[in-house]
């Protein structure tokens, strides 16, 4: 039997923690030492491009392959697997029984995490209908379309209502219709009062979604914490036009500003943006445009992974 | 242990399902009926070319008289032991040039002879393919005394029947013991190919993870391995209600047939049901682990060949305790685990005691838990992680 969600309580406790996570296969040591508390009902994201050691992570948080050293403990229970029946999760690689029906397969998921078959298949026929496959609730998944068969794998993955989701890399292989859907089922989630940890290479869908991230380079862990956090960590930059080439203004303008297309771009000075509008104005620049741009969360990975990281992830996410 | 049991259930229940609703195991099914048809037909051809290669014929060159009284002397050694045992004999007349006559005889292509008798009863000659110490020239010594000194008929002995006697008991009783291992061993041979596959669709459809993330891995190897040893019940059941060579037999006498085991028929089969359980969890799970390991039905397949082998060698080590229940060799051969199951199966009908089948049960049952959780350990060693595969025998500590 099933415990009912307590999605009204208040969660103090982090939903997961990993302190000091490392995994070695042979010589290649995947997971370095990593540590991270994910907030009970938050969405967090986990970014890093392939080989960051992400899927590893989440599999050690999960409890399908342990650690080599390091602990890590899941709502409350230092055995992962204790808490299978209030997990869902969804791997990178999709997979289903290519003979079972639709609501079959969600039941089926279902039943691993400890729901009843005949619960399962109520709730797999609900889930299908609110998410306009109910007429291929009865039909096998081989004649199902690719988006058909993630959107089964997903439903099937919240069927017994978890208290906590990990997805990873759960936008791959969607169309934009389908991401924005995927989205909007990871919040209503949240809503509910699940947490939902989901690893990424695509920095917008973190940017979107998630109240907290980590990123993860070469098996460590390099940032935790918001998404605010991370932005902040950069200074503002500030954008600016001026009609005067030259002058006593030139003094309000840092060391290390560049320019580009007759554009000033430098970081904003420590004093704020009023002690160098007057400056500006002071001195004379005639300023024609100015604009203060807080950085994204691109700008902050790329400071924080460095510029490799980036690149790779920037190649992982074309079309996106 | 609950999440254990239910999780082998859910696996179990999914398996046995796909398996049994499956058009593929009408197939599984009938498959018996090739190999019986197969052996059928090859025995018959056998028996036929083995009946005529082994009762040499013997021409036999003599007068009419001399002739009679052979095939008589003959015809009472074949009554003592078996007339397709003893030598045929043909009657040709004496001709005038009688080593043309042999040669004749020895080149007939029609009717293959495989010596020819020669020089009456006084002074007899045996001329042709056959060693002088061998069964066909000591039989022809035998019939050619009777028939040049014909004894008197033998005194009739006056016989008292019993239903056994020591050593026919033990005789028997090994029959039965060979049998049973018999039976046992080919049904778990021609279960284990499948038990060999049984991860190759989880692990093909990438399902393995979302399984592995719900439940211990043993869990999954114990469903699967459950739910194989269901699909083959029924099938057993199937091929014992349907089997047409099966219904003759068991009209034809049934188990009566057969000597009674030295534990009694009942408890004999159900310490044989228990033990083909037993036997197949044994080695199912020493394949299911080696089978997990493989990625493709390419893979299985290759591995396929050795593990028959391995099968076989097991069943031999086990047939050498058939006939010495209290050997040494026996006691090892039943301690080793893959064996066990048979010789104890044997050793129920060579001896009546119950106990050491309990004790051998709970030791089969503790090594399946073993070879299981250790498969489930490699397995999750070496399937259940990201980049490059690591083999087991490159396995490292990690």
């Amino acid at each position: 039997m099933l415990r009912q969600p307590q999605h009204e309580r208040v969660e103090t406790a982090p939903a997961v923690e990993a302190v000091e996570l490392v995994k070695q296969f042979g010589e290649t040591r995947a997971v370095d030492g990593v540590s991270l508390a994910v907030p009970a009902g938050s969405i967090y994201g986990l970014l890093g491009p392939n080989g960051a050691g992400k899927t590893t992570t989440l599999r050690m948080l999960l409890g399908i392959i342990d650690p080599s050293s390091g602990v890590r403990r899941v709502l409350g229970r230092e055995r992962p697997l204790d808490a299978a029946h209030e997990v869902g999760y969804l791997p990178e690689e999709r997979g289903l029984y290519p003979s079972m029906h639709a609501r079959d397969a969600i039941a089926f998921m279902g039943a691993l995490r400890g729901l009843s078959l005949r619960e399962g298949r109520r709730r797999a026929d609900a889930l299908l209908a609110d998410h306009g496959l109910g007429d291929w609730a009865k039909k096998p998944i081989r004649t199902l379309s690719k988006g058909m068969a993630q959107t089964v794998q997903l439903l099937g993955t919240i069927v017994h209502d978890p208290r906590l989701i990990v997805l990873d890399e759960p936008f791959a292989g969607l169309d934009a219709i389908n991401q924005a859907k995927l989205e909007e089922l990871i919040r209503s989630k949240a809503r509910a009062g699940a947490t939902i940890i989901f690893s990424t290479h695509v920095i917008a869908h973190a940017e979107r979604l998630c109240e907290r991230i980590a990123i993860v380079a070469q098996g460590r862990v390099v940032f935790e914490g918001g998404v605010d956090e991370a932005r902040n960590r950069l200074r503002p930059i500030v954008r600016l036009r001026t009609r005067a080439e030259d002058g006593m203004w030139r003094s309000a303008i840092p060391e290390g500003a560049r320019r580009d297309r007759g554009e000033w771009v430098f970081e904003l000075p420590e004093g704020g943006p009023e002690p160098l509008l007057k400056a500006l104005i002071d001195g004379g620049a005639g300023i024609e445009a100015l604009a203060i741009e807080r950085p994204g969360l691109h700008d902050a990975f790329v400071a924080i992974a460095g510029e490799a990281a980036a690149a790779a992830m920037g190649r992982q996410e074309p079309g996106q | 242990m609950t999440r254990l049991i239910r999780g082998a259930f859910v696996i179990a229940r999914r398996d046995f399902t796909a398996t049994v609703l499956s058009k593929t195991f009408l197939f599984f099914l009938l498959g018996p009926i090739f190999p019986l048809l197969v052996g059928g037909v090859f025995a018959g051809i056998g028996a036929n070319v083995a009946v005529d290669r082994e009762r040499p014929v013997i021409a036999v060159i003599a007068s009419n008289a001399d002739f009679e009284r052979l095939s008589v002397a003959r015809d009472r050694l074949a009554v003592a032991i078996d007339d397709q045992s003893v030598a045929r004999l043909v009657h040709y007349l004496p001709e005038p040039d009688l080593a043309a006559q042999q040669e004749r005889l020895l080149g007939m292509k029609d009717r293959p002879v495989r010596a020819v008798l020669s020089g009456g009863l006084d002074r007899p000659m045996l001329t042709g393919e056959v060693h002088p110490d061998g069964i066909a020239a000591r039989q022809l010594g035998l019939i050619i005394a009777d028939a040049s000194a014909p004894r008197s008929e033998p005194p009739r002995i006056r016989v008292v029947p019993t239903d056994a006697s020591s050593g026919s008991l033990a005789r028997d009783r090994t029959r039965t013991a060979q049998i049973g291992q018999m039976v046992l061993f080919f049904l778990t041979l021609l279960l284990s190919g499948m038990v060999m596959s049984q991860l190759i669709e989880e692990k093909s459809n990438k399902i393995i993870e979302v399984v592995a993330a719900a439940m211990p891995i043993d869990a999954m190897f114990l469903g699967k391995l459950f739910a194989m040893l269901a699909a083959s019940v029924v099938g057993i059941a199937v091929w014992t209600a349907t089997g047409a060579a099966l219904v003759g037999w068991l009209n034809s006498g049934g188990l009566s047939a057969l000597p009674t085991p030295a534990v009694g028929w009942p408890e004999f089969l159900a310490l044989a049901i228990v033990y083909f359980a037993m036997n197949y969890l044994l080695l199912g799970a020493v394949f299911l682990t080696i089978g997990a390991q493989a990625s493709t039905a390419r893979e299985v397949q290759t591995m396929s060949m050795p593990v028959t082998f391995g099968q076989l060698v097991i069943f031999g080590f086990a047939a050498t305790a058939v006939g010495s229940p209290d050997s040494l060799r026996t006691l090892a051969a039943a301690i080793f685990p893959l064996s066990s199951p048979m010789v104890m199966l044997a050793r129920a009908a060579e001896r009546p005691d119950i106990w050491p089948h309990l004790v051998a049960i709970v030791w089969q049952v503790g090594w399946v838990a073993v070879i299981l959780h250790l498969g489930a350990k490699l397995f999750r060693k070496t399937v259940m992680k990201s980049g490059p595969r690591t083999r087991w025998w490159r396995l490292r500590r990690t």
